[in-house]
């Protein structure tokens, strides 16, 4: 189970406030402390505030910021090409771009660019239509993505899938919705796809959003999901991880299988 | 018509590890495929086999067992020298006179013992101590001390006196042996508490305990297997190279104690069968050092690995 550590998001006042005074400081303690707190991902996202022409650079700056204080990939989370790419460009290692739609202008845009540049793919299940709420429906969105991989040559192992999971009291009936949707995306191809998910969602506005997320990430976890965007700092969260794997015989118990998990 | 060979795709490795000293040192470990499967990952080294040589003379080993080393029994050195003379690729030294149940030997002594044999061969060696947790503590230490910078595989670390043998390995340039009774999860924690002090993981290696054939081989092999999977998964704390301790398991049955009868055969085959198959065995389950008794038993394994590994060319 992979996890992807979402704190260095612009939208945070720490985050916003180091990207304004070019503060490196912020930006690595937050890489470091997702690292040690067990991520496998550092999401970069410069947030809601720096304007689409300062995007590039600032993703840019966020990338090497992070990576020169951490040993973890990024995951490079934006809405803009061209931020993207230029993240791409000073990347260490494999990075995992966040995302693409399933609307076909959008895929080809980001497939060619991550077999380009080596990077994985976050897919979401959705399109101009929106997000679907049938199982099914979401998965036929998730092969048309599968299909775009499969033709411009990212390996399918490269490929998460999001079925996008909606808040638990609004949109309650897409909950168990998303699990089948889960189940049906692992089957769609030989290798699977990945599937991920943005965790925090589930529990927007709700009551005990912690417990809310953790039992989310468990029961998607044994429909298939192989990694989602959390809050590291979440500790009983990313315990749960650390025993479903156990649970489920993906790894070999030991008494320290809490620290094992989280070290990289 | 043309078969398509199924490869795994295997993320992790096994740690390698060296010992001894140049120009003997050995590589074993570094495996990125399970055993035997060159097409398949990396196979960089063999595994390798050593002969057991104790501090005192064997009082109750089988005359066909003796018979060969002769009155080298009676000198740890002559008769290290002798194993190197049959082939063994090293040398492991068990000091069993150490134990309180037997002659109690102190720990300065038994190191001067390991220091007289480690002048006497070349080729690396493997310590154990007596079987006793605390006298093994204080002994390996002496030992490692004794042994400073000779790069030895010290052995067996257990649970109850990790600590003292690790830091004494840490400081004298030794790899350890950590020790677990048949126990995958024991295994595991065992390499994740010396690795704590800071050993480096291709310093550890794992003793599952071995049963012979007939006598829970199976068991241990399926453990083997486990964390050869574990590794080539990406299980680090698992990716250890095995040490098989078989001639000591295999000369307790009495497959291999019953003189020659009608029913079983002649004792000298049927002993020496014993050991081969149970060390040919664990070489198949992911064995990388296995210590034997028997000179013909060494020749027997030393063949099987050399014929197996000839296989893909």
């Amino acid at each position: 189970m992979e996890l992807i550590g979402e704190r260095i998001n612009g939208m945070f006042t720490d985050i916003k406030e180091a990207i304004l005074n070019k503060d490196a400081g912020p930006i690595q303690y937050w890489a470091k402390r997702q690292e040690e707190k067990g991520a496998h991902w550092l999401d970069i996202n410069t947030g809601p505030t720096v304007s689409p022409e300062e995007q590039p650079a600032v993703m840019a700056w966020l990338v090497q910021t992070a990576q020169a204080a951490s040993v973890l990939p990024c995951c490079l989370d934006s809405t803009s090409p061209a931020a993207i790419e230029a993240g791409l460009k000073v990347h260490r290692g494999q990075a995992l771009i966040n995302s693409t739609s399933a609307e076909q202008n959008k895929m080809d845009v980001y497939f060619p660019m991550a077999v380009q540049y080596g990077a994985r793919l976050i897919g979401l299940a959705m399109n101009e239509a929106g997000v679907p709420k049938d199982a099914s429906a979401r998965a036929a969105l998730a092969m048309e993505l599968v299909v775009n991989a499969d033709m411009h040559g990212l390996p399918m192992e490269d490929l998460y899938i999001d079925p996008l999971v909606l808040p638990a009291n609004v949109a309650q009936d897409h909950g168990p919705e998303v699990i089948e949707a889960i189940r049906q995306i692992k089957l769609l191809a030989s290798p699977s796809p990945k599937t991920t998910i943005g965790l925090s969602n589930v529990s927007q506005r709700c009551y005990d959003r912690r417990l809310l997320n953790r039992t989310y990430m468990v029961m998607c976890i044994t429909a298939g999901l192989d990694s989602a965007i959390v809050d590291t700092d979440d500790d009983l969260l990313v315990d749960a991880a650390a025993a479903t794997e156990i649970l489920l015989n993906r790894s070999i118990y030991c008494d320290a299988y809490l620290k094992t998990f989280r070290q990289r | 018509m043309a078969v398509a060979i199924v490869k795994e795709r295997w993320t992790g490795q096994v740690a390698e590890m060296t010992i001894g000293l140049e120009p003997k040192t050995l590589k074993v470990g570094g495996e990125s495929t399970l055993p035997f499967l060159p097409f398949e990952g990396a196979c960089p080294n063999q595994p390798v086999v050593g002969l057991e040589v104790w501090d005192m003379e064997p009082e109750d080993w089988p005359d066909i067992l003796k018979a060969p080393y002769g009155d080298a029994l009676a000198d740890p050195a002559t008769w290290a020298r002798k194993c190197v003379d049959f082939g063994a690729d090293l040398v492991c030294l068990r000091l069993i006179s150490a134990h309180p149940d037997q002659k109690d030997t102190s720990p300065e002594e038994a190191a001067a013992t390991a220091r007289a044999v480690a002048e006497a061969v070349d080729v690396p060696l493997v310590i154990l101590g007596c079987g006793s947790e605390e006298k093994d503590a204080a002994l390996l230490a002496a030992v490692a001390e004794a042994l400073a910078g000779k790069n030895a595989l010290i052995g067996c670390a257990t649970p109850n006196n990790y600590k003292t043998i690790t830091a004494s390995c840490m400081v004298h340039g030794h790899s350890v042996i950590a020790s677990s009774p048949l126990d995958i999860n024991l295994a595991k924690q065992l390499n994740i508490l010396i690795n704590e002090m800071n050993l480096p993981l291709n310093r550890i290696a794992i003793d599952p305990l071995v049963g012979p054939l007939g006598y829970g081989l199976e068991y241990a092999y399926s453990i083997m297997e486990r964390a050869r999977i574990g590794a080539l998964t990406g299980d680090k704390m698992l990716a250890m190279p095995v040490v098989c301790l078989i001639g000591s398991e295999t000369w307790k049955t009495k497959e291999a104690k019953t003189e020659d009868n009608q029913e079983w055969g002649e004792q000298a085959r049927r002993s020496v069968l014993w050991e081969s198959l149970t060390a040919v065995s664990f070489v198949q389950a992911g064995g990388s050092i296995l210590i034997l008794r028997h000179p013909e038993s060494l020749k027997q394994c030393k063949n099987h690995i050399a014929a197996m590994t000839r296989a893909k060319e």
